[in-house]
This record gives C-alpha cells, structure tokens and sequence, in this order.
C-alpha cells in the first residue's frame, strides 16, 4: 500500500533521513522502531505531509504524493502529544473534525462508547488529564474508518484498561483490512500487535521484515532483545 | 473550510480569560476616559494614543504565543484532509476576529451606554477602524514572526523588538533625521516613511479627525500638507490594506514551505 523510495530529509547540517527505501503492505501492523532520534517521526510526518521531503518518492496505493491534500482522507493521525485548544470541550473538537470530512458519513464511535468517555466530552480539554485527552487522540484517530492508521505511542499514558482496548480495537481493525504504522517505545505491545518491523538507524533502513525474522535473525526470543542486539550491532559497526 | 478551521479557534479565544482581560482593559479606559474628561472628543483624543500602542503590542504578543501554543493542533489540522492555506487562513481568523471583536466591544459599550455625541460618530468610526486594521496587520506580522523562529523565547522577544521599532523607535528617529538634515527639503522622504510604518498611519488617520497637527508628530503635520480630507482618507486605507496583505501573504509562503 505505502512505497518509499529514496526518501531523504535534511535539516540543516543534520541528515535525518538518508535514502528510506520501506514497503508497508496492506491490513498488517508494521512497527517503525530504532533509537531516540533515528528519524522515526521525521518518517511519519513525510507521509503525513507535514514534512517536505528533500528527495526521493512516497506512493500511497500507486500514487504519488506530491501536495495535494486529498490522500490524507485515507489517513487517521494519532500524535504523539495530544495537546488540544485548551479552552475547547472534547466534544467540540470531535465535531470539528467532523466537519473537516462532511464526505465520511458514518463515523466509527467504538473506542468513544468503549473508554466510557461521554461525561468528558462536555469538560474543557485543559481540565482532562493527560490520559483522558489521549482517550480523546485515539478517538479522533479512528473516528473516520481509515484505510491507513499511524499511531505514534499510542498507549504513552494509558492506564491498562484502556491501553487494552485501543489495543483490541488495533487488532479489530487490522482484521477489517486497515494498515497500521506504530511507533512505540514499548516492545512488548509492538510484539503483540505487530506484523512486521522496520527498524531504522540513523536515517536508513537496518532491517525491514517480520517480527518473526528478526528475532531469528538476531537469534533472541522476543522482539525487545532483537531490537536491542541490532543497536549493539549498529554501536560496534 | 476555513470558516470550519476558524470556528473552533474563535471559540477558544473568546473564551481564553486573556482576551476578557483585553475587552475589560478598553472597557475600562474608555468609561474612565469618558468620566474623567466628560467630553466624548477629548476620550477619543486620548484613546487614541492607547490604541495605537496597545493593539499592536498586544495582539504581537499573544500572536506569538498563540501560534507556538498551538503547534501541536496545527500537526493534527495538517494531517486531516486540508490545505496548507486553508489551515494559515483559518489559524489566522480564528484569532484575528475574536481580538478585534473584544477591541471594538470594548471601546464601543461605553460609547453606547453613555450615548454618543453625534459630532464624533465619525471619529470613534475611525478609531475602531483604524484599530481593527492594526489587529489584521499585527496577527500577521505575530504569525511571520512565530513562524520564522523555532523557539518560543526568541519568538517573543523578536515581536517585542518589532512592536518597540515600530511604535516607538520609528518615529524618533525620523525626528532625528529631520533635526540633522534640517536645512534639506524632506517633505517627500517623511511622507514616504510615514506611509512604511502602520502605527504612524493610524495615528495620522485619527489625529486628522480632531484637527489638532500640533499632536501629529511630524510625519503626520507632513502627511497633512500633501493629503486632506478623502483624498489623505484614501490613501491611508490603500496603504493599510497592502500592510493588511503584506504579512499575511509572507505568513502564507512560509507556512505552506514549513516543516512541522
């Protein structure tokens, strides 16, 4: 579904992306992983668009993106800070997004049912807590059936419960034929929810395939430890 | 689907206790002023000396802050199915409208409760006007601002910078240049300056309203020479709308280029 060829991205002197090549095939989880400042997010925000490549392609279901806007309809976005208009009721900002897509007629209000946020909606988004408003991030993320999730640490803040059921809502959706990209820090959630893994180190693309292969790979039992070993990898080479 | 972007924003300002602040400070300077003197001409008069500092100062500040405050928002606006322009175009009038709606609410109340003497209707039309075209011009120039420096800090002291050059600087050093070059003919060169600073114009276009070219300053005493009446109107309001669109369209272009 998404191909990245030859993505490159530089800020300033510093080369964050240095020629992604990336498959992320459709209806699988795939995990974008590696260490603080690899270029996970720079990955993300280019196939959001709120990153203007330097060079190289990203095609979404064999087209290009090129600046125009209407690819993002496909996309639910779950940032990592949810940080709302403070003086807003979460309500309204759901309607608001709402409104953005008047061509989405049916709008998925599982997760909003399910985290038992109804009574939160009416408060003003500076008076939630963190986990409450990243309730609301995950929320607006899947409200509009998306064809293709990111999700960048989804579950940072959540306590286990919810955590549990953005999770079974991942796997949920997955099984409906949605794509996901996910980051997280947690390696023990990517290997519960994830297909594939593309692990990233400064700006390149390490290693790109199953969650099954790298551990075999890398010869360790769970993801966590073969991740690990491709970094000291990465340090001794 | 600006006005869809610009709604929601609208209804954060009017409701942040800031811009209570704001329309409570004009309210208060107005209704003081027009108790104090007990003439409507006399509180325009001084209103106006407050205007021109306080709009651009305040809307330069909390441009600023607003736009770095809302970074995050703007990723989640971005990432919907939008364009670049409309997300600025929205950004932009969700704040403009509500400060110049808290503005104009603010001076205009007391105004209206105290009934307004018919011989200023005019002026005070100029006032609000006037104020109204700082507040588009100074979002604009808050967002090139917020926009151009990554860090909030810098961001801030810059448009403090700006509002210190524009609003006070300026026109010190015009005086300056007069007072050395005094034994040239600067009519052209001032006339041409006071049309380069936004705060000048302002000022020129409501100290024409009261007649009084003692309290111009010398770009305006100047101004006054080569334009009167519609004709100096008219060129005041073409000059503010291109200073109007002038920052807007820069914060346009560097929005739309941004990386975020």
């Amino acid at each position: 579904m998404i191909q990245i060829r030859g993505l490159r991205k530089r800020y300033g002197s510093l080369e964050v992306l240095q020629g992604i090549d990336a498959q992320i095939p459709v209806g699988k989880v795939t995990a974008i992983v590696g260490p603080n400042a690899a270029g996970k997010t720079t990955l993300i925000k280019s196939i959001l668009g709120l990153t203007r490549r330097d060079s190289g392609s990203i095609e979404i279901d064999s087209v290009k993106i090129n600046g125009d806007e209407t690819y993002r309809r496909k996309i639910g976005y779950m940032p990592q800070i949810a940080r709302f208009p403070s003086n807003l009721t979460g309500g309204e900002l759901l309607a608001m997004l709402r409104e953005l897509r008047p061509d989405v007629p049916v709008i998925d209000d599982e997760l909003l049912r399910n985290f038992g946020l109804g009574l939160e909606l009416t408060k003003k988004l500076n008076d939630l807590s963190g986990g409450t408003k990243q309730k609301i991030n995950a929320v607006a993320a899947f409200l509009f059936k998306p064809a293709l999730l990111i999700l960048d640490e989804p579950t940072a803040g959540l306590d286990p419960r919810s955590s549990r059921i953005l999770k079974d809502k991942i796997v949920e959706e997955k099984t409906a034929g949605r794509t996901f990209i996910i980051t997280s820090h947690v390696m023990a959630e990517l290997e519960e929810l994830a297909d594939n893994v593309i692990f990233i180190s400064e700006g390149k693309v390490r290693f790109s395939g199953s969650i099954e292969q790298i551990k075999r790979l890398t010869r360790q039992v769970n993801l966590e430890r073969a991740v690990a070993e491709l970094m000291e990898q990465g340090v001794a080479a | 689907m600006i006005r869809e972007v610009a709604k929601p924003q609208v209804r954060n300002v009017l409701r942040s206790r800031w811009l209570m602040c704001y329309v409570a400070f004009f309210f208060l300077a107005t209704e003081g002023l027009l108790r104090f003197t007990g003439e409507d001409v006399k509180t325009l008069l001084s209103l106006s000396n407050i205007v021109i500092f306080v709009v651009p100062l305040m809307t330069l500040v909390y441009g600023t802050v607003y736009l770095y405050n809302s970074r995050e928002f703007i990723e989640l606006l971005l990432a919907q199915p939008l364009k670049r322009r409309t997300v600025f175009a929205g950004l932009y009038l969700g704040l403009a409208i509500p400060l110049t709606a808290a503005f104009t609410a603010g001076i205009s109340l007391p105004f209206i409760i105290s009934g307004i003497d018919p011989t200023v209707r005019v002026a005070l039309v100029t006032m609000l006007t006037g104020g109204s075209a700082l507040t588009l011009i100074f979002t604009g120039i808050a967002f090139c601002v917020a926009l151009h420096f990554e860090d909030k800090l810098t961001g801030l002291g810059a448009g403090l910078a700006i509002w210190l050059l524009m609003a006070l600087v300026y026109d010190g050093a015009l005086l300056l240049i007069v007072a050395l070059f005094s034994d040239h003919s600067l009519e052209k060169s001032l006339l041409a300056a006071s049309l380069a600073n936004p705060i000048d114009l302002v000022r020129i276009a409501l100290l024409l309203q009261f007649d009084i070219s003692a309290l111009m300053g010398y770009t305006g005493a100047v101004f006054n020479q080569f334009f009167s009446g519609a004709a100096g109107a008219m060129v005041i309001a073409a000059a503010l709308t291109l200073w109007i669109g002038g920052p807007f369209g820069a914060g346009l272009v560097a929005f739309s280029r941004k990386d975020l």
